[in-house]
């Protein structure tokens, strides 16, 4: 090999490889520094009308002059400062994203050729409905898919994501029992579940009131019974939970709180778990939340926002957000006259583009396919939990489904928790599990494989924890210390918590 | 490690009563729990809280956790200097990094409280 045709970064001594510089793509200065005067990005034809002073045209009052110092670069510097900083990115393409609770699923192609479909990416939301028939069918079908999955008779894809769909769905409840004459007090939460769920039900006006789990990891039944008073307005429940264990006594659960006239809120994180196997209406949940950008394969963050459908029984359907999609004949039109509606939770109609994705991972699986690939994410998160089980200690023994959650308990014992773990697993190659969720497990470890991962990269991910629980008994000072082969080594936590820098200055 | 005189609650605070001046704290073993200490949200002097209920928040770089407190009364006095210091939560949680001073309004409730070596058979059995 000539010198040309190596690595920049390294030169060989013999046959000692050493660093000589950081190369170029593991040391990226900020846009603002690259910054030089003049330097554009672009080019304007020459202007063919009089010029306009901008102070004269506007108002002096709104030329702003506090924005100064904006990075002026080459277009060809600003694509490789963002090519250069993609490369630092770990993402689902890459690699196993084993993030528990998240749903970190593959993002497949074909939802992106259908949503970039001329008459779906740019039609405005102005356009008249006449205009529109097309966007409005793919709401119309992706509702009624996503209620036939649900078990449920009505849905509204309005809300922005997980949370805002559960803020929706509680509001719902709220608007129901006012109705009925008292929005009554109380939202009972199992301390299982995800931190959203508490802060829902405060920002909707509720108190809210801890369930403990019972020894299997469920909703602990005669608890249940003496905690759901006439002050109770629901029990906001994820099933399964975040153990990724099924309420066996869902149904149980429903009874107790509809003979008190209390609700049941199912949070949809999981439905992974579940799409083509079982519906949540079936088994007494009268409201629920989906994660599109979980369960349905569309993008999280970054790649586009989330989507937060809200589906629910008959009896709410009056509550839901306007405008509401009304077919009639072969014309669909937006109903905005709803006297008990909520009124709108989301400017628009929800994120438009991230729906047209979801409908299309549903249509190109089918029926079958949505259930073929329920039962794959199962089979993916059993075969880790039986293969990990020698390895890890794990706390709640009841069947899983769609993640397991394993406990650092004999890690630490050796003072490698998990967090130290997880930084080690960057080492190998593969995004960290979640960590320390949920908190009713000392030292969480919670991993959710998905169905988008085929047995070959399941094996190395399963010897990657393998070969950390080994390195945890030889030398557990060296995994404390990890990620060793990363651009940036282990990063201060607990002073970036305690004193944040949050703006950069020259 | 834990005081006699101090008396503690299931949800690992702490409260030293004296008639009706108490001090109120989180305990060796929640700040262990807890990890790294980055963020305490403490009441306004002056407010009124029930035994039981949540006044406040600890926040670690793993987890946010509610503080319960273990009587009931009226917020006297907090510690200020928690503010630029989080950290002492975790180096002197049974003194220097005391939460609040507390009016009690019922002292009996001190009663309902776990002793010293309670306290310790409980997170004990926890573990």
């Amino acid at each position: 090999m000539s010198d040309q045709g190596m690595n920049e970064s390294r030169m060989v001594h013999g046959d000692k490889i050493t660093k000589v510089t950081t190369h170029l793509s593991q040391n990226e200065a900020l846009l603002f520094e690259r910054s030089s005067p003049g330097k554009k990005a672009y080019q304007l034809p020459e202007l063919d009308v009089p010029a306009v002073d901008a102070a004269e045209a506007l108002g002096a009052e709104n030329v702003r002059a506090e924005i100064t110092d904006f990075p002026e670069v080459s277009e060809v510097e600003a694509i490789r400062h963002f090519t250069r900083l993609s490369t630092w990115n770990y993402a689902i393409d890459y690699g196993m994203y084993p993030l528990g609770s998240c749903t970190m699923k593959y993002n497949p192609r074909i939802n992106e050729v259908v949503a970039r479909t001329e008459g779906l990416a740019w039609a405005h939301p102005y356009q008249p409905e006449s205009l529109s028939q097309g966007c409005l069918e793919v709401m119309e079908h992706l509702e009624n898919a996503l209620a036939e999955i649900c078990g449920m008779d009505a849905v509204t894809l309005q809300p922005a994501a997980g949370a805002h769909g559960e803020l929706t769905g509680i509001l719902l409840i709220r608007a129901l029992l006012e109705k009925r004459g008292n929005p009554r007090k109380k939202i009972l939460i199992p301390d299982s579940a995800h931190g959203t769920n508490p802060a829902t039900a405060a920002i909707a006006g509720y108190a809210v009131e801890n369930i403990k789990s019972s020894e299997t990891g469920g909703v602990d039944l005669a608890a249940l019974e003496q905690l759901v008073t006439s002050d109770v307005a629901a029990l906001m429940v994820t099933n399964p939970n975040t153990l990724g264990v099924f309420e066996n006594n869902i149904v149980r659960v429903a009874e107790i709180l509809h003979k008190k006239g209390a609700m049941l809120y199912m949070d949809g994180a999981n439905m992974n778990a579940l799409v083509g196997i079982a519906r949540p209406g079936d088994f007494g949940v009268d409201v629920m939340h989906l994660n599109l950008h979980k369960t349905f394969s569309t993008p999280h963050g970054g790649g586009g926002p989330g989507a937060g459908p809200v589906a629910v029984k008959k009896v709410l359907e009056p509550f839901l957000p306007t405008p509401r999609l009304r077919r009639s004949g072969k014309k669909l039109t937006f109903d905005y006259k709803r006297k008990h509606s909520i009124g709108r939770v989301k400017s628009y109609y929800g994120n438009f583009g991230v729906l047209v994705r979801a409908l299309a991972y549903i249509l190109a699986h089918g029926g079958p396919g949505l259930k073929n690939a329920t039962m794959d994410a199962v089979l993916n998160a059993v075969y880790i939990r039986k293969a990990l089980e020698p390895y890890f200690d794990l706390p709640y023994k009841s069947p899983n489904m769609h993640e397991v959650v394993f406990s650092d308990d004999r890690q630490s014992k050796l003072g490698v928790r998990t967090g130290d773990i997880a930084k080690r697993l960057i080492d190998y190659g593969f995004h960290p599990y979640t960590v320390s969720f949920p908190m009713i497990v000392h030292g969480a470890l919670m991993i959710e494989p998905t169905e988008t991962e085929g047995r070959l990269e399941i094996d190395s991910f399963i010897n990657a924890m393998i070969a950390i629980a080994g390195e945890c008994e030889t030398d557990p000072q060296m995994v404390k210390n990890a990620p060793y082969n990363t651009r940036t080594s282990r990063v201060d936590e607990v002073t970036a918590a305690r004193k944040p820098v949050l703006r950069w200055k020259p | 490690m834990y005081p006699e005189n101090y008396r503690y609650t299931k949800e690992h605070e702490w409260v030293l009563a004296d008639g009706d001046a108490g001090t109120i704290g989180i305990t060796d073993h929640a700040q262990q729990e807890l990890g790294d200490i980055v963020y305490v949200d403490l009441p306004k002097v002056g407010t009124h809280v029930e035994s039981g209920k949540t006044f406040g928040s600890v926040e670690s770089v793993k987890a946010v956790s509610d503080i319960y407190s273990p009587v009931s009364g009226e917020i006297v006095e907090i510690n200020e200097s928690l503010a630029d210091a989080p950290e002492k939560l975790n180096t002197d949680p049974h003194g220097d990094a005391w939460l609040v001073k507390i009016k009690l309004t019922r002292p009996e409730e001190i009663q309902n409280l776990m002793s010293a070596s309670d306290y310790q058979s409980y997170i004990g059995a926890e573990k």
